[in-house]
């Protein structure tokens, strides 16, 4: 089944007089499980293409789905709820809330969504057990190391279970060990989990995790990569 | 909520001095109203109680055709054999002084130097003398068959260099138009610490008034104090006659009221004021913090929190910050209040005709006005609290996510 499917979607940016086109008809389909890699020179589109498929963004023209539900439509506070149940985000800053420990800022997304106190603590426990950061739950962000920082990000954003998780070049701010080490995280939380994983990247050492891997460029998918199961529409 | 609640307080907490400068603002402003409002409603208090002590009484009775700016002295327009209705009003037990008056104006002159004066003529042994006697700076007090002594207020005392003992002449109106003069004594010299009052009024043995004043058996008014304010109207009704003029308190000091009426429509302009420049210091941090904190909004936006709780948790931030600077204003300005009820606000000579103000204002702050400004504070402060949290939480997610460049 797609998680995500994205029908010729295009997305003009207007800054002052001038009109960038950022995507100029992407199509393309992702489905359930998938580790895949975007991957694209810088202005190639591809943080566009997951703000869209985020519902952080709308496209100009054409449609995106979640779990077949077309959202290109959506308002701000339908966008809202596919972002808090659906989708999970990993960014490239490691996008915690400062005042908030670790253990906080994993809860934040359970509480968005009304989950128990007994079950969020439960979850918040498996969560940083599965990002191996047991000893850190109380540590506020600026305690804590890049690296650690982004775990403490995927363990947020797996928090709701949600079918997909976006990370936009989620290693471009951390040295080859620490690299790697979230990596090999993201991986194995999407075999032991089967949730399905986009990332952006152009960090090759990265694209070799990646199982299936698309190509943009200029605002239109370019290649189709290593992905037997990659469907150009 | 609570996660609303702590992400608000953490947040005040990221930038202590600034949080704790937005608060101080508010409680400065609050206690200045505080104070504003305890003055006005000191320095009104002050001016009707001296009034009515000093010079209208809690009512007055007075003949049909009296004309207080004109200080007649026509027998016609005088009340005729006052004693009788004084021992009739003085039987009511609301009562608690009741003596005739007669007013008369005149010049006092001492060796080169005169004035205009108001004399006023007492029985010197009335109670309702009190607050003259209780002034006495040198000197006695008049009694009632003295046929030659005055007692006068300081400031007048100062203006002509008269002091216990010293001859003062008197020119004064007379009931048939004409001017008597002759040579006083200065017996005594009082302070009422009220300059309009003391300045002018002069005192002599009422029955030493009538004879210069040729209003044999009259008095300009009956001025009557009673035990409690509450009960003016009712003595006033059962005053009433056709005979004569019974007025309140209320309508000897028409300008009073006015004033304060005046005095309370222009306050709240000033505490609008002061208000608007404690809001401008509060929307300026809030904004500086969801400017700072843009980026945040956008994670928060990107996790799914929707406007409604971004909203929510910037005007949690303005009302723990309200609460703060209430809490500060509150004890500040009980502090400052304390003072001023205490050791009172020196003003000097002020004055208006008709209206008398002490030299000192003593503050003097209502359980009303507190609640009242403290909620105003408050809501003005939450109010202000609205812009920067509407800003926040109608940023684009994608906008706010890029730092809002």
């Amino acid at each position: 089944m797609e998680v995500t499917k994205v029908e010729n979607v295009t997305r003009t940016f207007k800054i002052g007089k001038f009109e960038t086109q950022a995507l100029r008809g992407v199509s393309l389909a992702i489905e359930n499980g998938e580790f895949t890699a975007l991957v694209g020179p810088s202005g190639s589109g591809k943080t566009t293409l997951l703000q869209l498929i985020g519902c952080l963004d709308q496209p100009t023209s054409g449609r995106v789905f979640i779990n077949g539900k077309d959202v290109s439509q959506l308002n701000r506070n339908q966008r809202a709820d596919m972002r808090r149940g659906v989708i999970g985000f990993i960014f490239q800053f490691f996008a915690l809330i400062p005042t908030l420990t670790a253990y906080e800022n994993i809860e934040l997304p359970l509480l968005l969504t009304g989950v128990n106190a007994a079950e969020r603590r439960q979850r918040v426990s498996q969560l940083l057990e599965a990002v191996e950061l047991n000893d850190r739950s109380h540590h506020r962000p600026d305690q804590l190391s890049g690296g650690q920082q982004q775990r403490v990000a995927i363990a947020r954003a797996l928090s709701t279970h949600p079918s997909l998780i976006l990370a936009d070049e989620p290693t471009a701010n951390l040295d080859t060990p620490n690299g790697k080490q979230v990596m090999d995280i993201m991986t194995r939380l999407n075999q032991e989990t089967g949730v399905t994983f986009i990332f952006a990247t152009h960090d090759p050492r990265v694209i070799q995790y990646a199982r299936r891997v698309i190509t943009l460029r200029d605002g239109l998918v370019a290649e189709n990569g290593a992905g037997a199961r990659a469907t150009k529409v | 909520m609570i996660q609303l609640l702590k992400m608000a307080f953490r947040d005040l907490g990221r930038n202590r001095r600034r949080s704790f400068f937005s608060s101080l603002a508010l409680g400065l402003g609050l206690a200045v109203l505080l104070l504003m409002a305890a003055f006005i409603n000191g320095e009104m208090n002050g001016a009707m109680d001296s009034t009515i002590r000093l010079q209208s009484g809690h009512l007055q009775i007075r003949a049909q055709n009296y004309n207080e700016t004109k200080t007649s002295l026509k027998w016609e327009d005088l009340v005729e054999n006052p004693d009788q209705i004084v021992a009739q009003i003085t039987a009511l037990s609301p009562v608690q002084a009741a003596t005739p008056r007669l007013f008369a104006s005149g010049i006092a002159s001492a060796g080169n130097q005169s004035t205009g004066v108001r004399v006023l003529g007492i029985d010197p042994l009335s109670q309702a003398n009190a607050p003259y006697l209780e002034g006495m700076t040198s000197g006695e007090f008049l009694t009632p068959d003295d046929r030659e002594g005055l007692v006068i207020g300081q400031p007048l005392a100062d203006k002509l260099d008269l002091k216990v003992g010293d001859p003062v002449n008197l020119s004064v109106n007379t009931s048939n138009g004409e001017v008597a003069q002759q040579p006083f004594t200065v017996r005594g010299v009082y302070s009422t610490q009220t300059n309009g009052f003391d300045s002018v009024t002069v005192f002599m043995p009422l029955a030493k008034a009538q004879a210069i004043t040729q209003t044999e058996n009259h008095a300009s008014v009956i001025f009557v104090l009673l035990n409690d304010k509450a009960d003016t109207d009712k003595v006033v009704a059962a005053l009433q006659t056709s005979q004569y003029k019974v007025l309140p308190w209320t309508q000897l000091n028409e300008l009073i009221i006015q004033f304060e009426d005046l005095a309370n429509s222009y306050i709240v302009i000033l505490y609008l004021i002061v208000l608007g420049v404690t809001a401008t210091v509060i929307v300026n941090t809030l904004i500086m913090a969801v400017f700072e904190r843009t980026r945040e909004i956008g994670i928060l936006s990107a996790i799914g929190m929707k406007g409604r709780s971004i909203l929510l948790m910037f005007l949690t931030e303005s009302t723990l910050l309200a609460i703060g600077g209430v809490v500060m204003g509150l004890i500040l300005g009980s502090l400052l209040v304390a003072y001023f009820t205490n050791y009172g606000f020196y003003i000097g000579k002020m004055g208006i005709s008709g209206m008398l103000i002490g030299n000192t204002i003593y503050a003097s702050l209502t359980v009303q006005d507190t609640v009242r400004l403290t909620i105003l504070a408050f809501i003005i402060t939450l109010l202000a609290g609205l812009y920067p949290a509407i800003l926040a939480a109608r940023m684009e997610p994608v906008l706010a996510l890029r730092g809002g460049k």
